[in-house]
């Protein structure tokens, strides 16, 4: 059915009038040129977003310690408690299925005052005490040196990893900072690496003024104790950390004497429950952009097949003299059909290259932008399944949109339609 | 197209013997056309029987009519019906390509038929750069390009002025000549002369069928 004899017929037809086929074309163009662009617009915004989550491990949550609301055991509501350090392996053992469980402590903090001196230089930095495993769960990029590892832990080495914007505010530009004495509020410590980060909340700058020491040393030269501050803890990767929650908080309920049914004493955040918010929001876009992609599309269908309709109306002289010469009635619905999956498909061709050009040079502009860490949007683009499903979806409507015209074309009978001029 | 329904044919009974060149006369409503188109399976007759070539034609679908029509029949129109987007020798070639024949060999045919009507020179010609005349002539190419039994004309002269006319006739008596079978619908007296058989239909019914003694065109060219 389809050689070359169809494909001039098809071409001889379509191009007898020109401006009506190009208007024809254009009403599928724009169907899956905006079908097209708007699934990239949605991939452009998560990719945005998802950056925005910079590269901390996403199934993680983060504990801290609250005021206990309910007597329990004796001991007053109101009461204040610390995590010790011996919570780390009660909840290792009693909780299966978490990959790291990171105890951290802090000094200083968010403005506070000068706590860090080298020389005559001073400033106020963030001062974590902090196990190895968290460069893993809240990834920092280590640009000269090392980050602190278990022997530092064990031997409780005052050494200090620090940001790149501690290293500008105390060290000058050609000073090489590595194996040069700090001053944490009076105690010295090596710096032994530096860092730099990419953000997770915006706050960029912040994120790159900060401080890792050995937690051992920390607790030790602070006098900490075995006080932990909060803890970082993440689930294995077949895993879900929401559900590991309960059973974690419980640990630390009975190893602190809280009542069971505290829901106070214990305050934590949810980094994986966030996720699959924002998760389910893109996934609720893109279903949004299906849907006006398509009906978009839908309507650049109908307008083919009303089309293909005046088509056959006006041609109905010319194919019943096709008839009479012997055209079978298949031969006249094959050559409606391929006519009409022909326009779209070549429209909707011509669609999904405009809108992957446009798409294309949107991201070029994007790369040449300086780089954004608040960008909400990055690097748009559509995946070849989209473009396998859109081209199914032309083949199918371009066949449903001739399907009717074929079948009025070949009903009249063709003396009839030899009548009619 | 009407839903009332009328007899327009009302027991006709004759036969066309291969070789003949048969007029169908009468005046406009007299059934005609009807009865070309029944004999061209462009329509159906409510009753009766129909042998073309010994061959029962009843009961068909459009499928099987369609490949009939192709095979055994070559049909000339008083408006020509030519296919207005394709050339002359495309139009000649359209019922070979019907047939399946490649298209290389399907115009080496059509040429040949052109060159017999005399429009070799105006192949790659459209139609409407063509006199009346010569369209016609495509026409009748057309209808010879497939190779059928029986060529169906429903007055072919009617769109044309006499010269033309008596042209196209001579053409028409010397595909005759050469065996096939022809009929033609004329309500010309002049035109019927030019066969070699005259049947007058009147109301539906035939009322005088004769032979008579052919003109011929080429003595009034």
């Amino acid at each position: 059915m389809i050689n070359k004899d169809s494909w001039s017929e098809i071409i001889e037809a379509l191009t007898a009038n020109w401006f009506r086929t190009l208007l024809t074309a254009f009403g599928v163009f724009w169907g899956i040129f905006i079908l097209v662009i708007l699934l990239a617009a949605g991939k452009g915004l998560e990719n945005g977003v998802k950056q925005g989550f910079g590269d901390i491990a996403t199934n993680t949550m983060f504990m801290w310690t609250q005021t206990v609301s309910k007597p329990y055991k004796g001991l007053p509501k109101g009461r204040r408690y610390d995590f010790k350090i011996g919570d780390v392996p009660s909840i290792r053992e009693e909780v299966p299925g978490l990959l790291y469980v990171s105890p951290r402590n802090r000094l200083g903090g968010f403005r506070g005052s000068n706590n860090v001196v080298r020389g005559l230089n001073t400033g106020a930095f963030n001062v974590f005490g902090d196990y190895p495993e968290i460069i893993k769960q809240d990834p920092i990029n280590i640009t000269s040196g090392r980050f602190i590892n278990y022997g530092d832990i064990d031997n409780r080495r005052k050494v200090a990893v620090i940001g790149s914007g501690v290293q500008k505010e105390l060290f000058s530009e050609e000073e090489e900072p590595i194996g040069e004495y700090i001053k944490i509020q009076g105690v010295n410590f090596m710096v032994i690496g530096t860092y730099s980060k990419k953000s997770n909340n915006g706050d960029g700058e912040e994120g790159q003024k900060e401080i890792y020491v050995p937690f051992t040393s920390f607790s030790q030269a602070f006098n900490y104790g075995e006080r932990v501050g909060w803890m970082a803890i993440t689930a294995q990767d077949d895993q879900s950390i929401t559900n590991l929650k309960e059973d974690i908080i419980e640990v630390v309920k009975t190893n602190h004497s809280i009542h069971p049914e505290d829901n106070r004493a214990v305050g934590s955040f949810d980094l994986f429950a966030e996720f699959s918010k924002i998760n389910g929001l893109f996934l609720a876009l893109k279903g949004v952009a299906y849907f006006v992609g398509t009906l978009v599309l839908l309507s650049g269908i109908i307008g083919i097949s009303n089309i293909m309709l005046i088509v056959v109306k006006e041609r109905t002289n010319e194919i019943g003299i096709r008839r009479a010469l012997g055209a079978s009635p298949w031969a006249v619905r094959g050559q409606i059909l391929l006519e009409s999956i022909f326009l779209t498909i070549i429209s909707g061709m011509a669609g999904i290259a405009v809108s992957t050009g446009i798409i294309f040079l949107i991201n070029k502009v994007l790369e040449g932008a300086p780089p954004d860490d608040d960008s909400m949007f990055a690097n748009p683009s559509v995946d070849l399944s989209v473009i396998v499903v859109a081209l199914v979806i032309l083949i199918t409507s371009g066949l449903l949109a001739g399907l009717i015209p074929a079948q009025v074309a070949i009903k009249t009978k063709p003396i009839d339609a030899l009548r009619s001029e | 197209m009407g839903s009332n329904s009328l007899h327009v044919l009302k027991g006709i009974n004759f036969n066309v013997q291969e070789g003949e060149l048969v007029a169908i006369m009468g005046s406009s409503g007299s059934g005609k056309s009807t009865l070309l188109n029944i004999l061209g399976m462009l329509d159906e007759a409510d009753s009766g029987s129909y042998f073309l070539d010994g061959l029962p034609i009843k009961n068909l679908n459009e499928k099987i009519a369609a490949q009939y029509r192709n095979k055994f029949l070559g049909f000339i129109f008083q408006s020509f019906n030519l296919i207005t987007y394709k050339n002359a020798v495309d139009n000649v070639a359209l019922p070979l390509y019907y047939q399946g024949i490649k298209r290389k060999e399907r115009l080496e045919k059509a040429m040949y038929y052109l060159e017999k009507v005399g429009l070799a020179e105006w192949s790659t010609h459209l139609p409407n750069e063509l006199s009346g005349g010569q369209k016609q002539r495509v026409a009748i190419a057309r209808a010879l390009a497939s190779e059928p039994k029986v060529l169906l004309a429903d007055e072919p002269t009617g769109a044309l002025d006499t010269k033309t006319s008596y042209d196209v006739m001579d053409l028409i008596q010397g595909i005759n000549d050469e065996g096939k079978t022809i009929l033609i619908v004329t309500h010309e007296p002049d035109i019927a002369n030019m066969t070699k058989r005259i049947v007058n239909l009147k109301d539906g019914l035939i009322i005088d069928d004769t032979v008579v003694q052919q003109v011929k065109a080429n003595v009034h060219v």
